[in-house]
């Protein structure tokens, strides 16, 4: 893959992330029914994030989790056999039963994997509320869903990426759009 | 992330990337276990054949259970109520079954190969449950699973392996899958138990059990198959617990954070002494545990994709 354009530096995600604190906050006054769960795998950074902000703000500590949801994809059988995606953790150590649960992904595309997300979340209990709140949404909607908490809007052609740099492991926090090469 | 393999034939021969792909996709198997809602819906309307032509209570229990809370659609055929008892052969059962759209077939079998045999007659994916005297992978994986999450890690522990070794296929597939992932494994039993090529399983091999238990990490017992033994292999049931039976008195001897296995169903007092089984040291139910998030892996390694 080619790198085609910055979307974010690392201070502009710092804003992003900050003003979507805000946001929640100002939606949601009952901290202690509040949780956030990241998807994996750079979603769980964000939700690190915007926990530890929250924390900071407040002085509440709020639990945070941790979800894959490759189990619940819609695509299992139409893949190629034998090239299965990794099945990552989750790790929920929390009842959300009647929880306010803010739901943290990088990148809003087709929808998809957020839909495969409710599901995987219905199965550890039923939360009061789930909203969604993700750093970049790309377009290219196949479900009726959206975001509620978004850094930014970005427009994109399908066959490209958008791709998340964390300092948690990628030693630098950017984002960036990608061009898929033929040799790719 | 992709298994190199298509079927499920054996770990003879498998990588140690393989290996350890299924044993860390287990783990997170492992952890929908332990929700309330245990049911993921991943292999929705796949059908998978339990083909058992050998009795088994535990491994196609475990296997149906990994099958139905990954939503599969389970089929059910032992050899006790089936045609074979009219005569028809393997290639003709599974190519009847297969004309019923089936997508996979897990197979226990009498007959060392069997499994290989179905991947040349059908198209569905096979994953070995059992066959003669060669192989039970899924067992050998599920053994590992247990014990990379009691200790830690698989890489330089000492396994002793003891008991009927020759008709043991859960020895033969833990020997090969242990050696791959660097472990260090023993074989002990009476010489009537051993092969009698000893380094056809590429592990050391030993009559001494004292030799055997020296600094192990892992002590895994073997049923002692009374069915299989004819008295010229196996004198005396009290024999052989005095000479090779795990009682408390060996266990003293070994280290403090030791634990014991066994593939069930235990005979007590023979292979393994009761207030062993029921010791701190057994993970012996947490292997049952494990097995059917195994299985889960497996199924979800291997099912994906159009039939075929």
């Amino acid at each position: 893959m080619k790198k085609l354009e910055q979307i974010m530096d690392a201070h502009a995600l710092d804003l992003a992330l900050t003003r979507i604190t805000h946001e929640i906050l100002e939606r949601h006054s009952d901290l202690p029914a509040l949780c956030v769960v990241g998807m994996q795998s750079r979603g769980v950074f964000l939700a690190r994030r915007i926990a530890a902000k929250i924390s900071a703000m407040e002085k509440v500590t709020l639990k945070t989790g941790t979800l894959d949801a490759t189990l619940y994809r819609d695509d299992y059988r139409y893949r190629m056999p034998f090239r299965q995606p990794q099945v990552r953790v989750t790790d929920i150590p929390f009842d959300i039963n009647e929880k306010t649960v803010i739901l943290v992904d990088d990148v809003l595309f087709t929808g998809r994997t957020t839909r495969a997300a409710l599901d995987a979340l219905m199965d550890h209990g039923r939360p009061r509320m789930i909203q969604l709140a993700v750093l970049i949404d790309r377009g290219h909607r196949e479900l009726p869903i959206r975001a509620d908490y978004l850094g930014k809007e970005i427009t994109t052609l399908a066959k490209q990426e958008v791709a998340l740099k964390v300092s948690e492991i990628d030693r630098e926090d950017s984002l960036w759009l990608m061009e898929i090469e033929e040799s790719d | 992330m992709k298994l190199q393999a298509r079927h499920l034939l054996g770990l003879e021969g498998m990588s140690g990337g393989d290996i350890n792909l299924i044993l860390d996709t287990a783990d997170s198997f492992y952890g929908v276990l332990q929700r309330d809602v245990k049911v993921v819906p991943t292999l929705r309307g796949k059908t998978i054949v339990n083909l058992f032509y050998e009795n088994s209570t535990r491994t196609r229990i475990s296997f149906e259970l990994a099958e139905k809370r990954l939503s599969a659609s389970p089929l059910n055929f032992s050899a006790s109520t089936s045609s074979i008892h009219k005569g028809e052969g393997l290639r003709d059962t599974i190519r009847n079954i297969e004309a019923m759209k089936i997508d996979m077939v897990v197979v226990r079998h009498s007959c060392a190969g069997a499994p290989y045999f179905l991947t040349q007659c059908t198209d569905a994916v096979i994953i070995n449950a059992g066959d003669g005297l060669h192989e039970h992978p899924t067992q050998a994986l599920l053994d590992m699973m247990t014990i990379r999450q009691k200790l830690g890690r698989l890489e330089g522990l000492k396994v002793a392996i003891i008991g009927d070794i020759f008709h043991s296929r859960v020895a033969r597939s833990n020997a090969w899958g242990m050696k791959t992932m660097g472990m260090d494994v023993i074989l002990c039993g009476p010489p009537t138990f051993l092969p009698q090529h000893h380094d056809c399983l590429g592990v050391p091999v030993t009559d001494n059990i004292d030799e055997a238990l020296e600094g192990a990490d892992v002590v895994m017992l073997l049923r002692v198959q009374l069915e299989r033994q004819s008295s010229a292999v196996f004198p005396s049931v009290h024999e052989y617990r005095d000479r090779y039976g795990f009682d408390i008195d060996r266990l003293s001897k070994l280290k403090k954070d030791v634990i014991i296995m066994h593939p069930g169903p235990i005979n007590r007092g023979v292979e393994l002494a009761s207030n062993v089984a029921d010791s701190e040291h057994s993970v012996i139910l947490d292997q049952v545990t494990n097995g059917v998030a195994v299985r889960m892996a497996v199924l979800y390694l291997l099912g994906g994709g159009e039939n075929g």
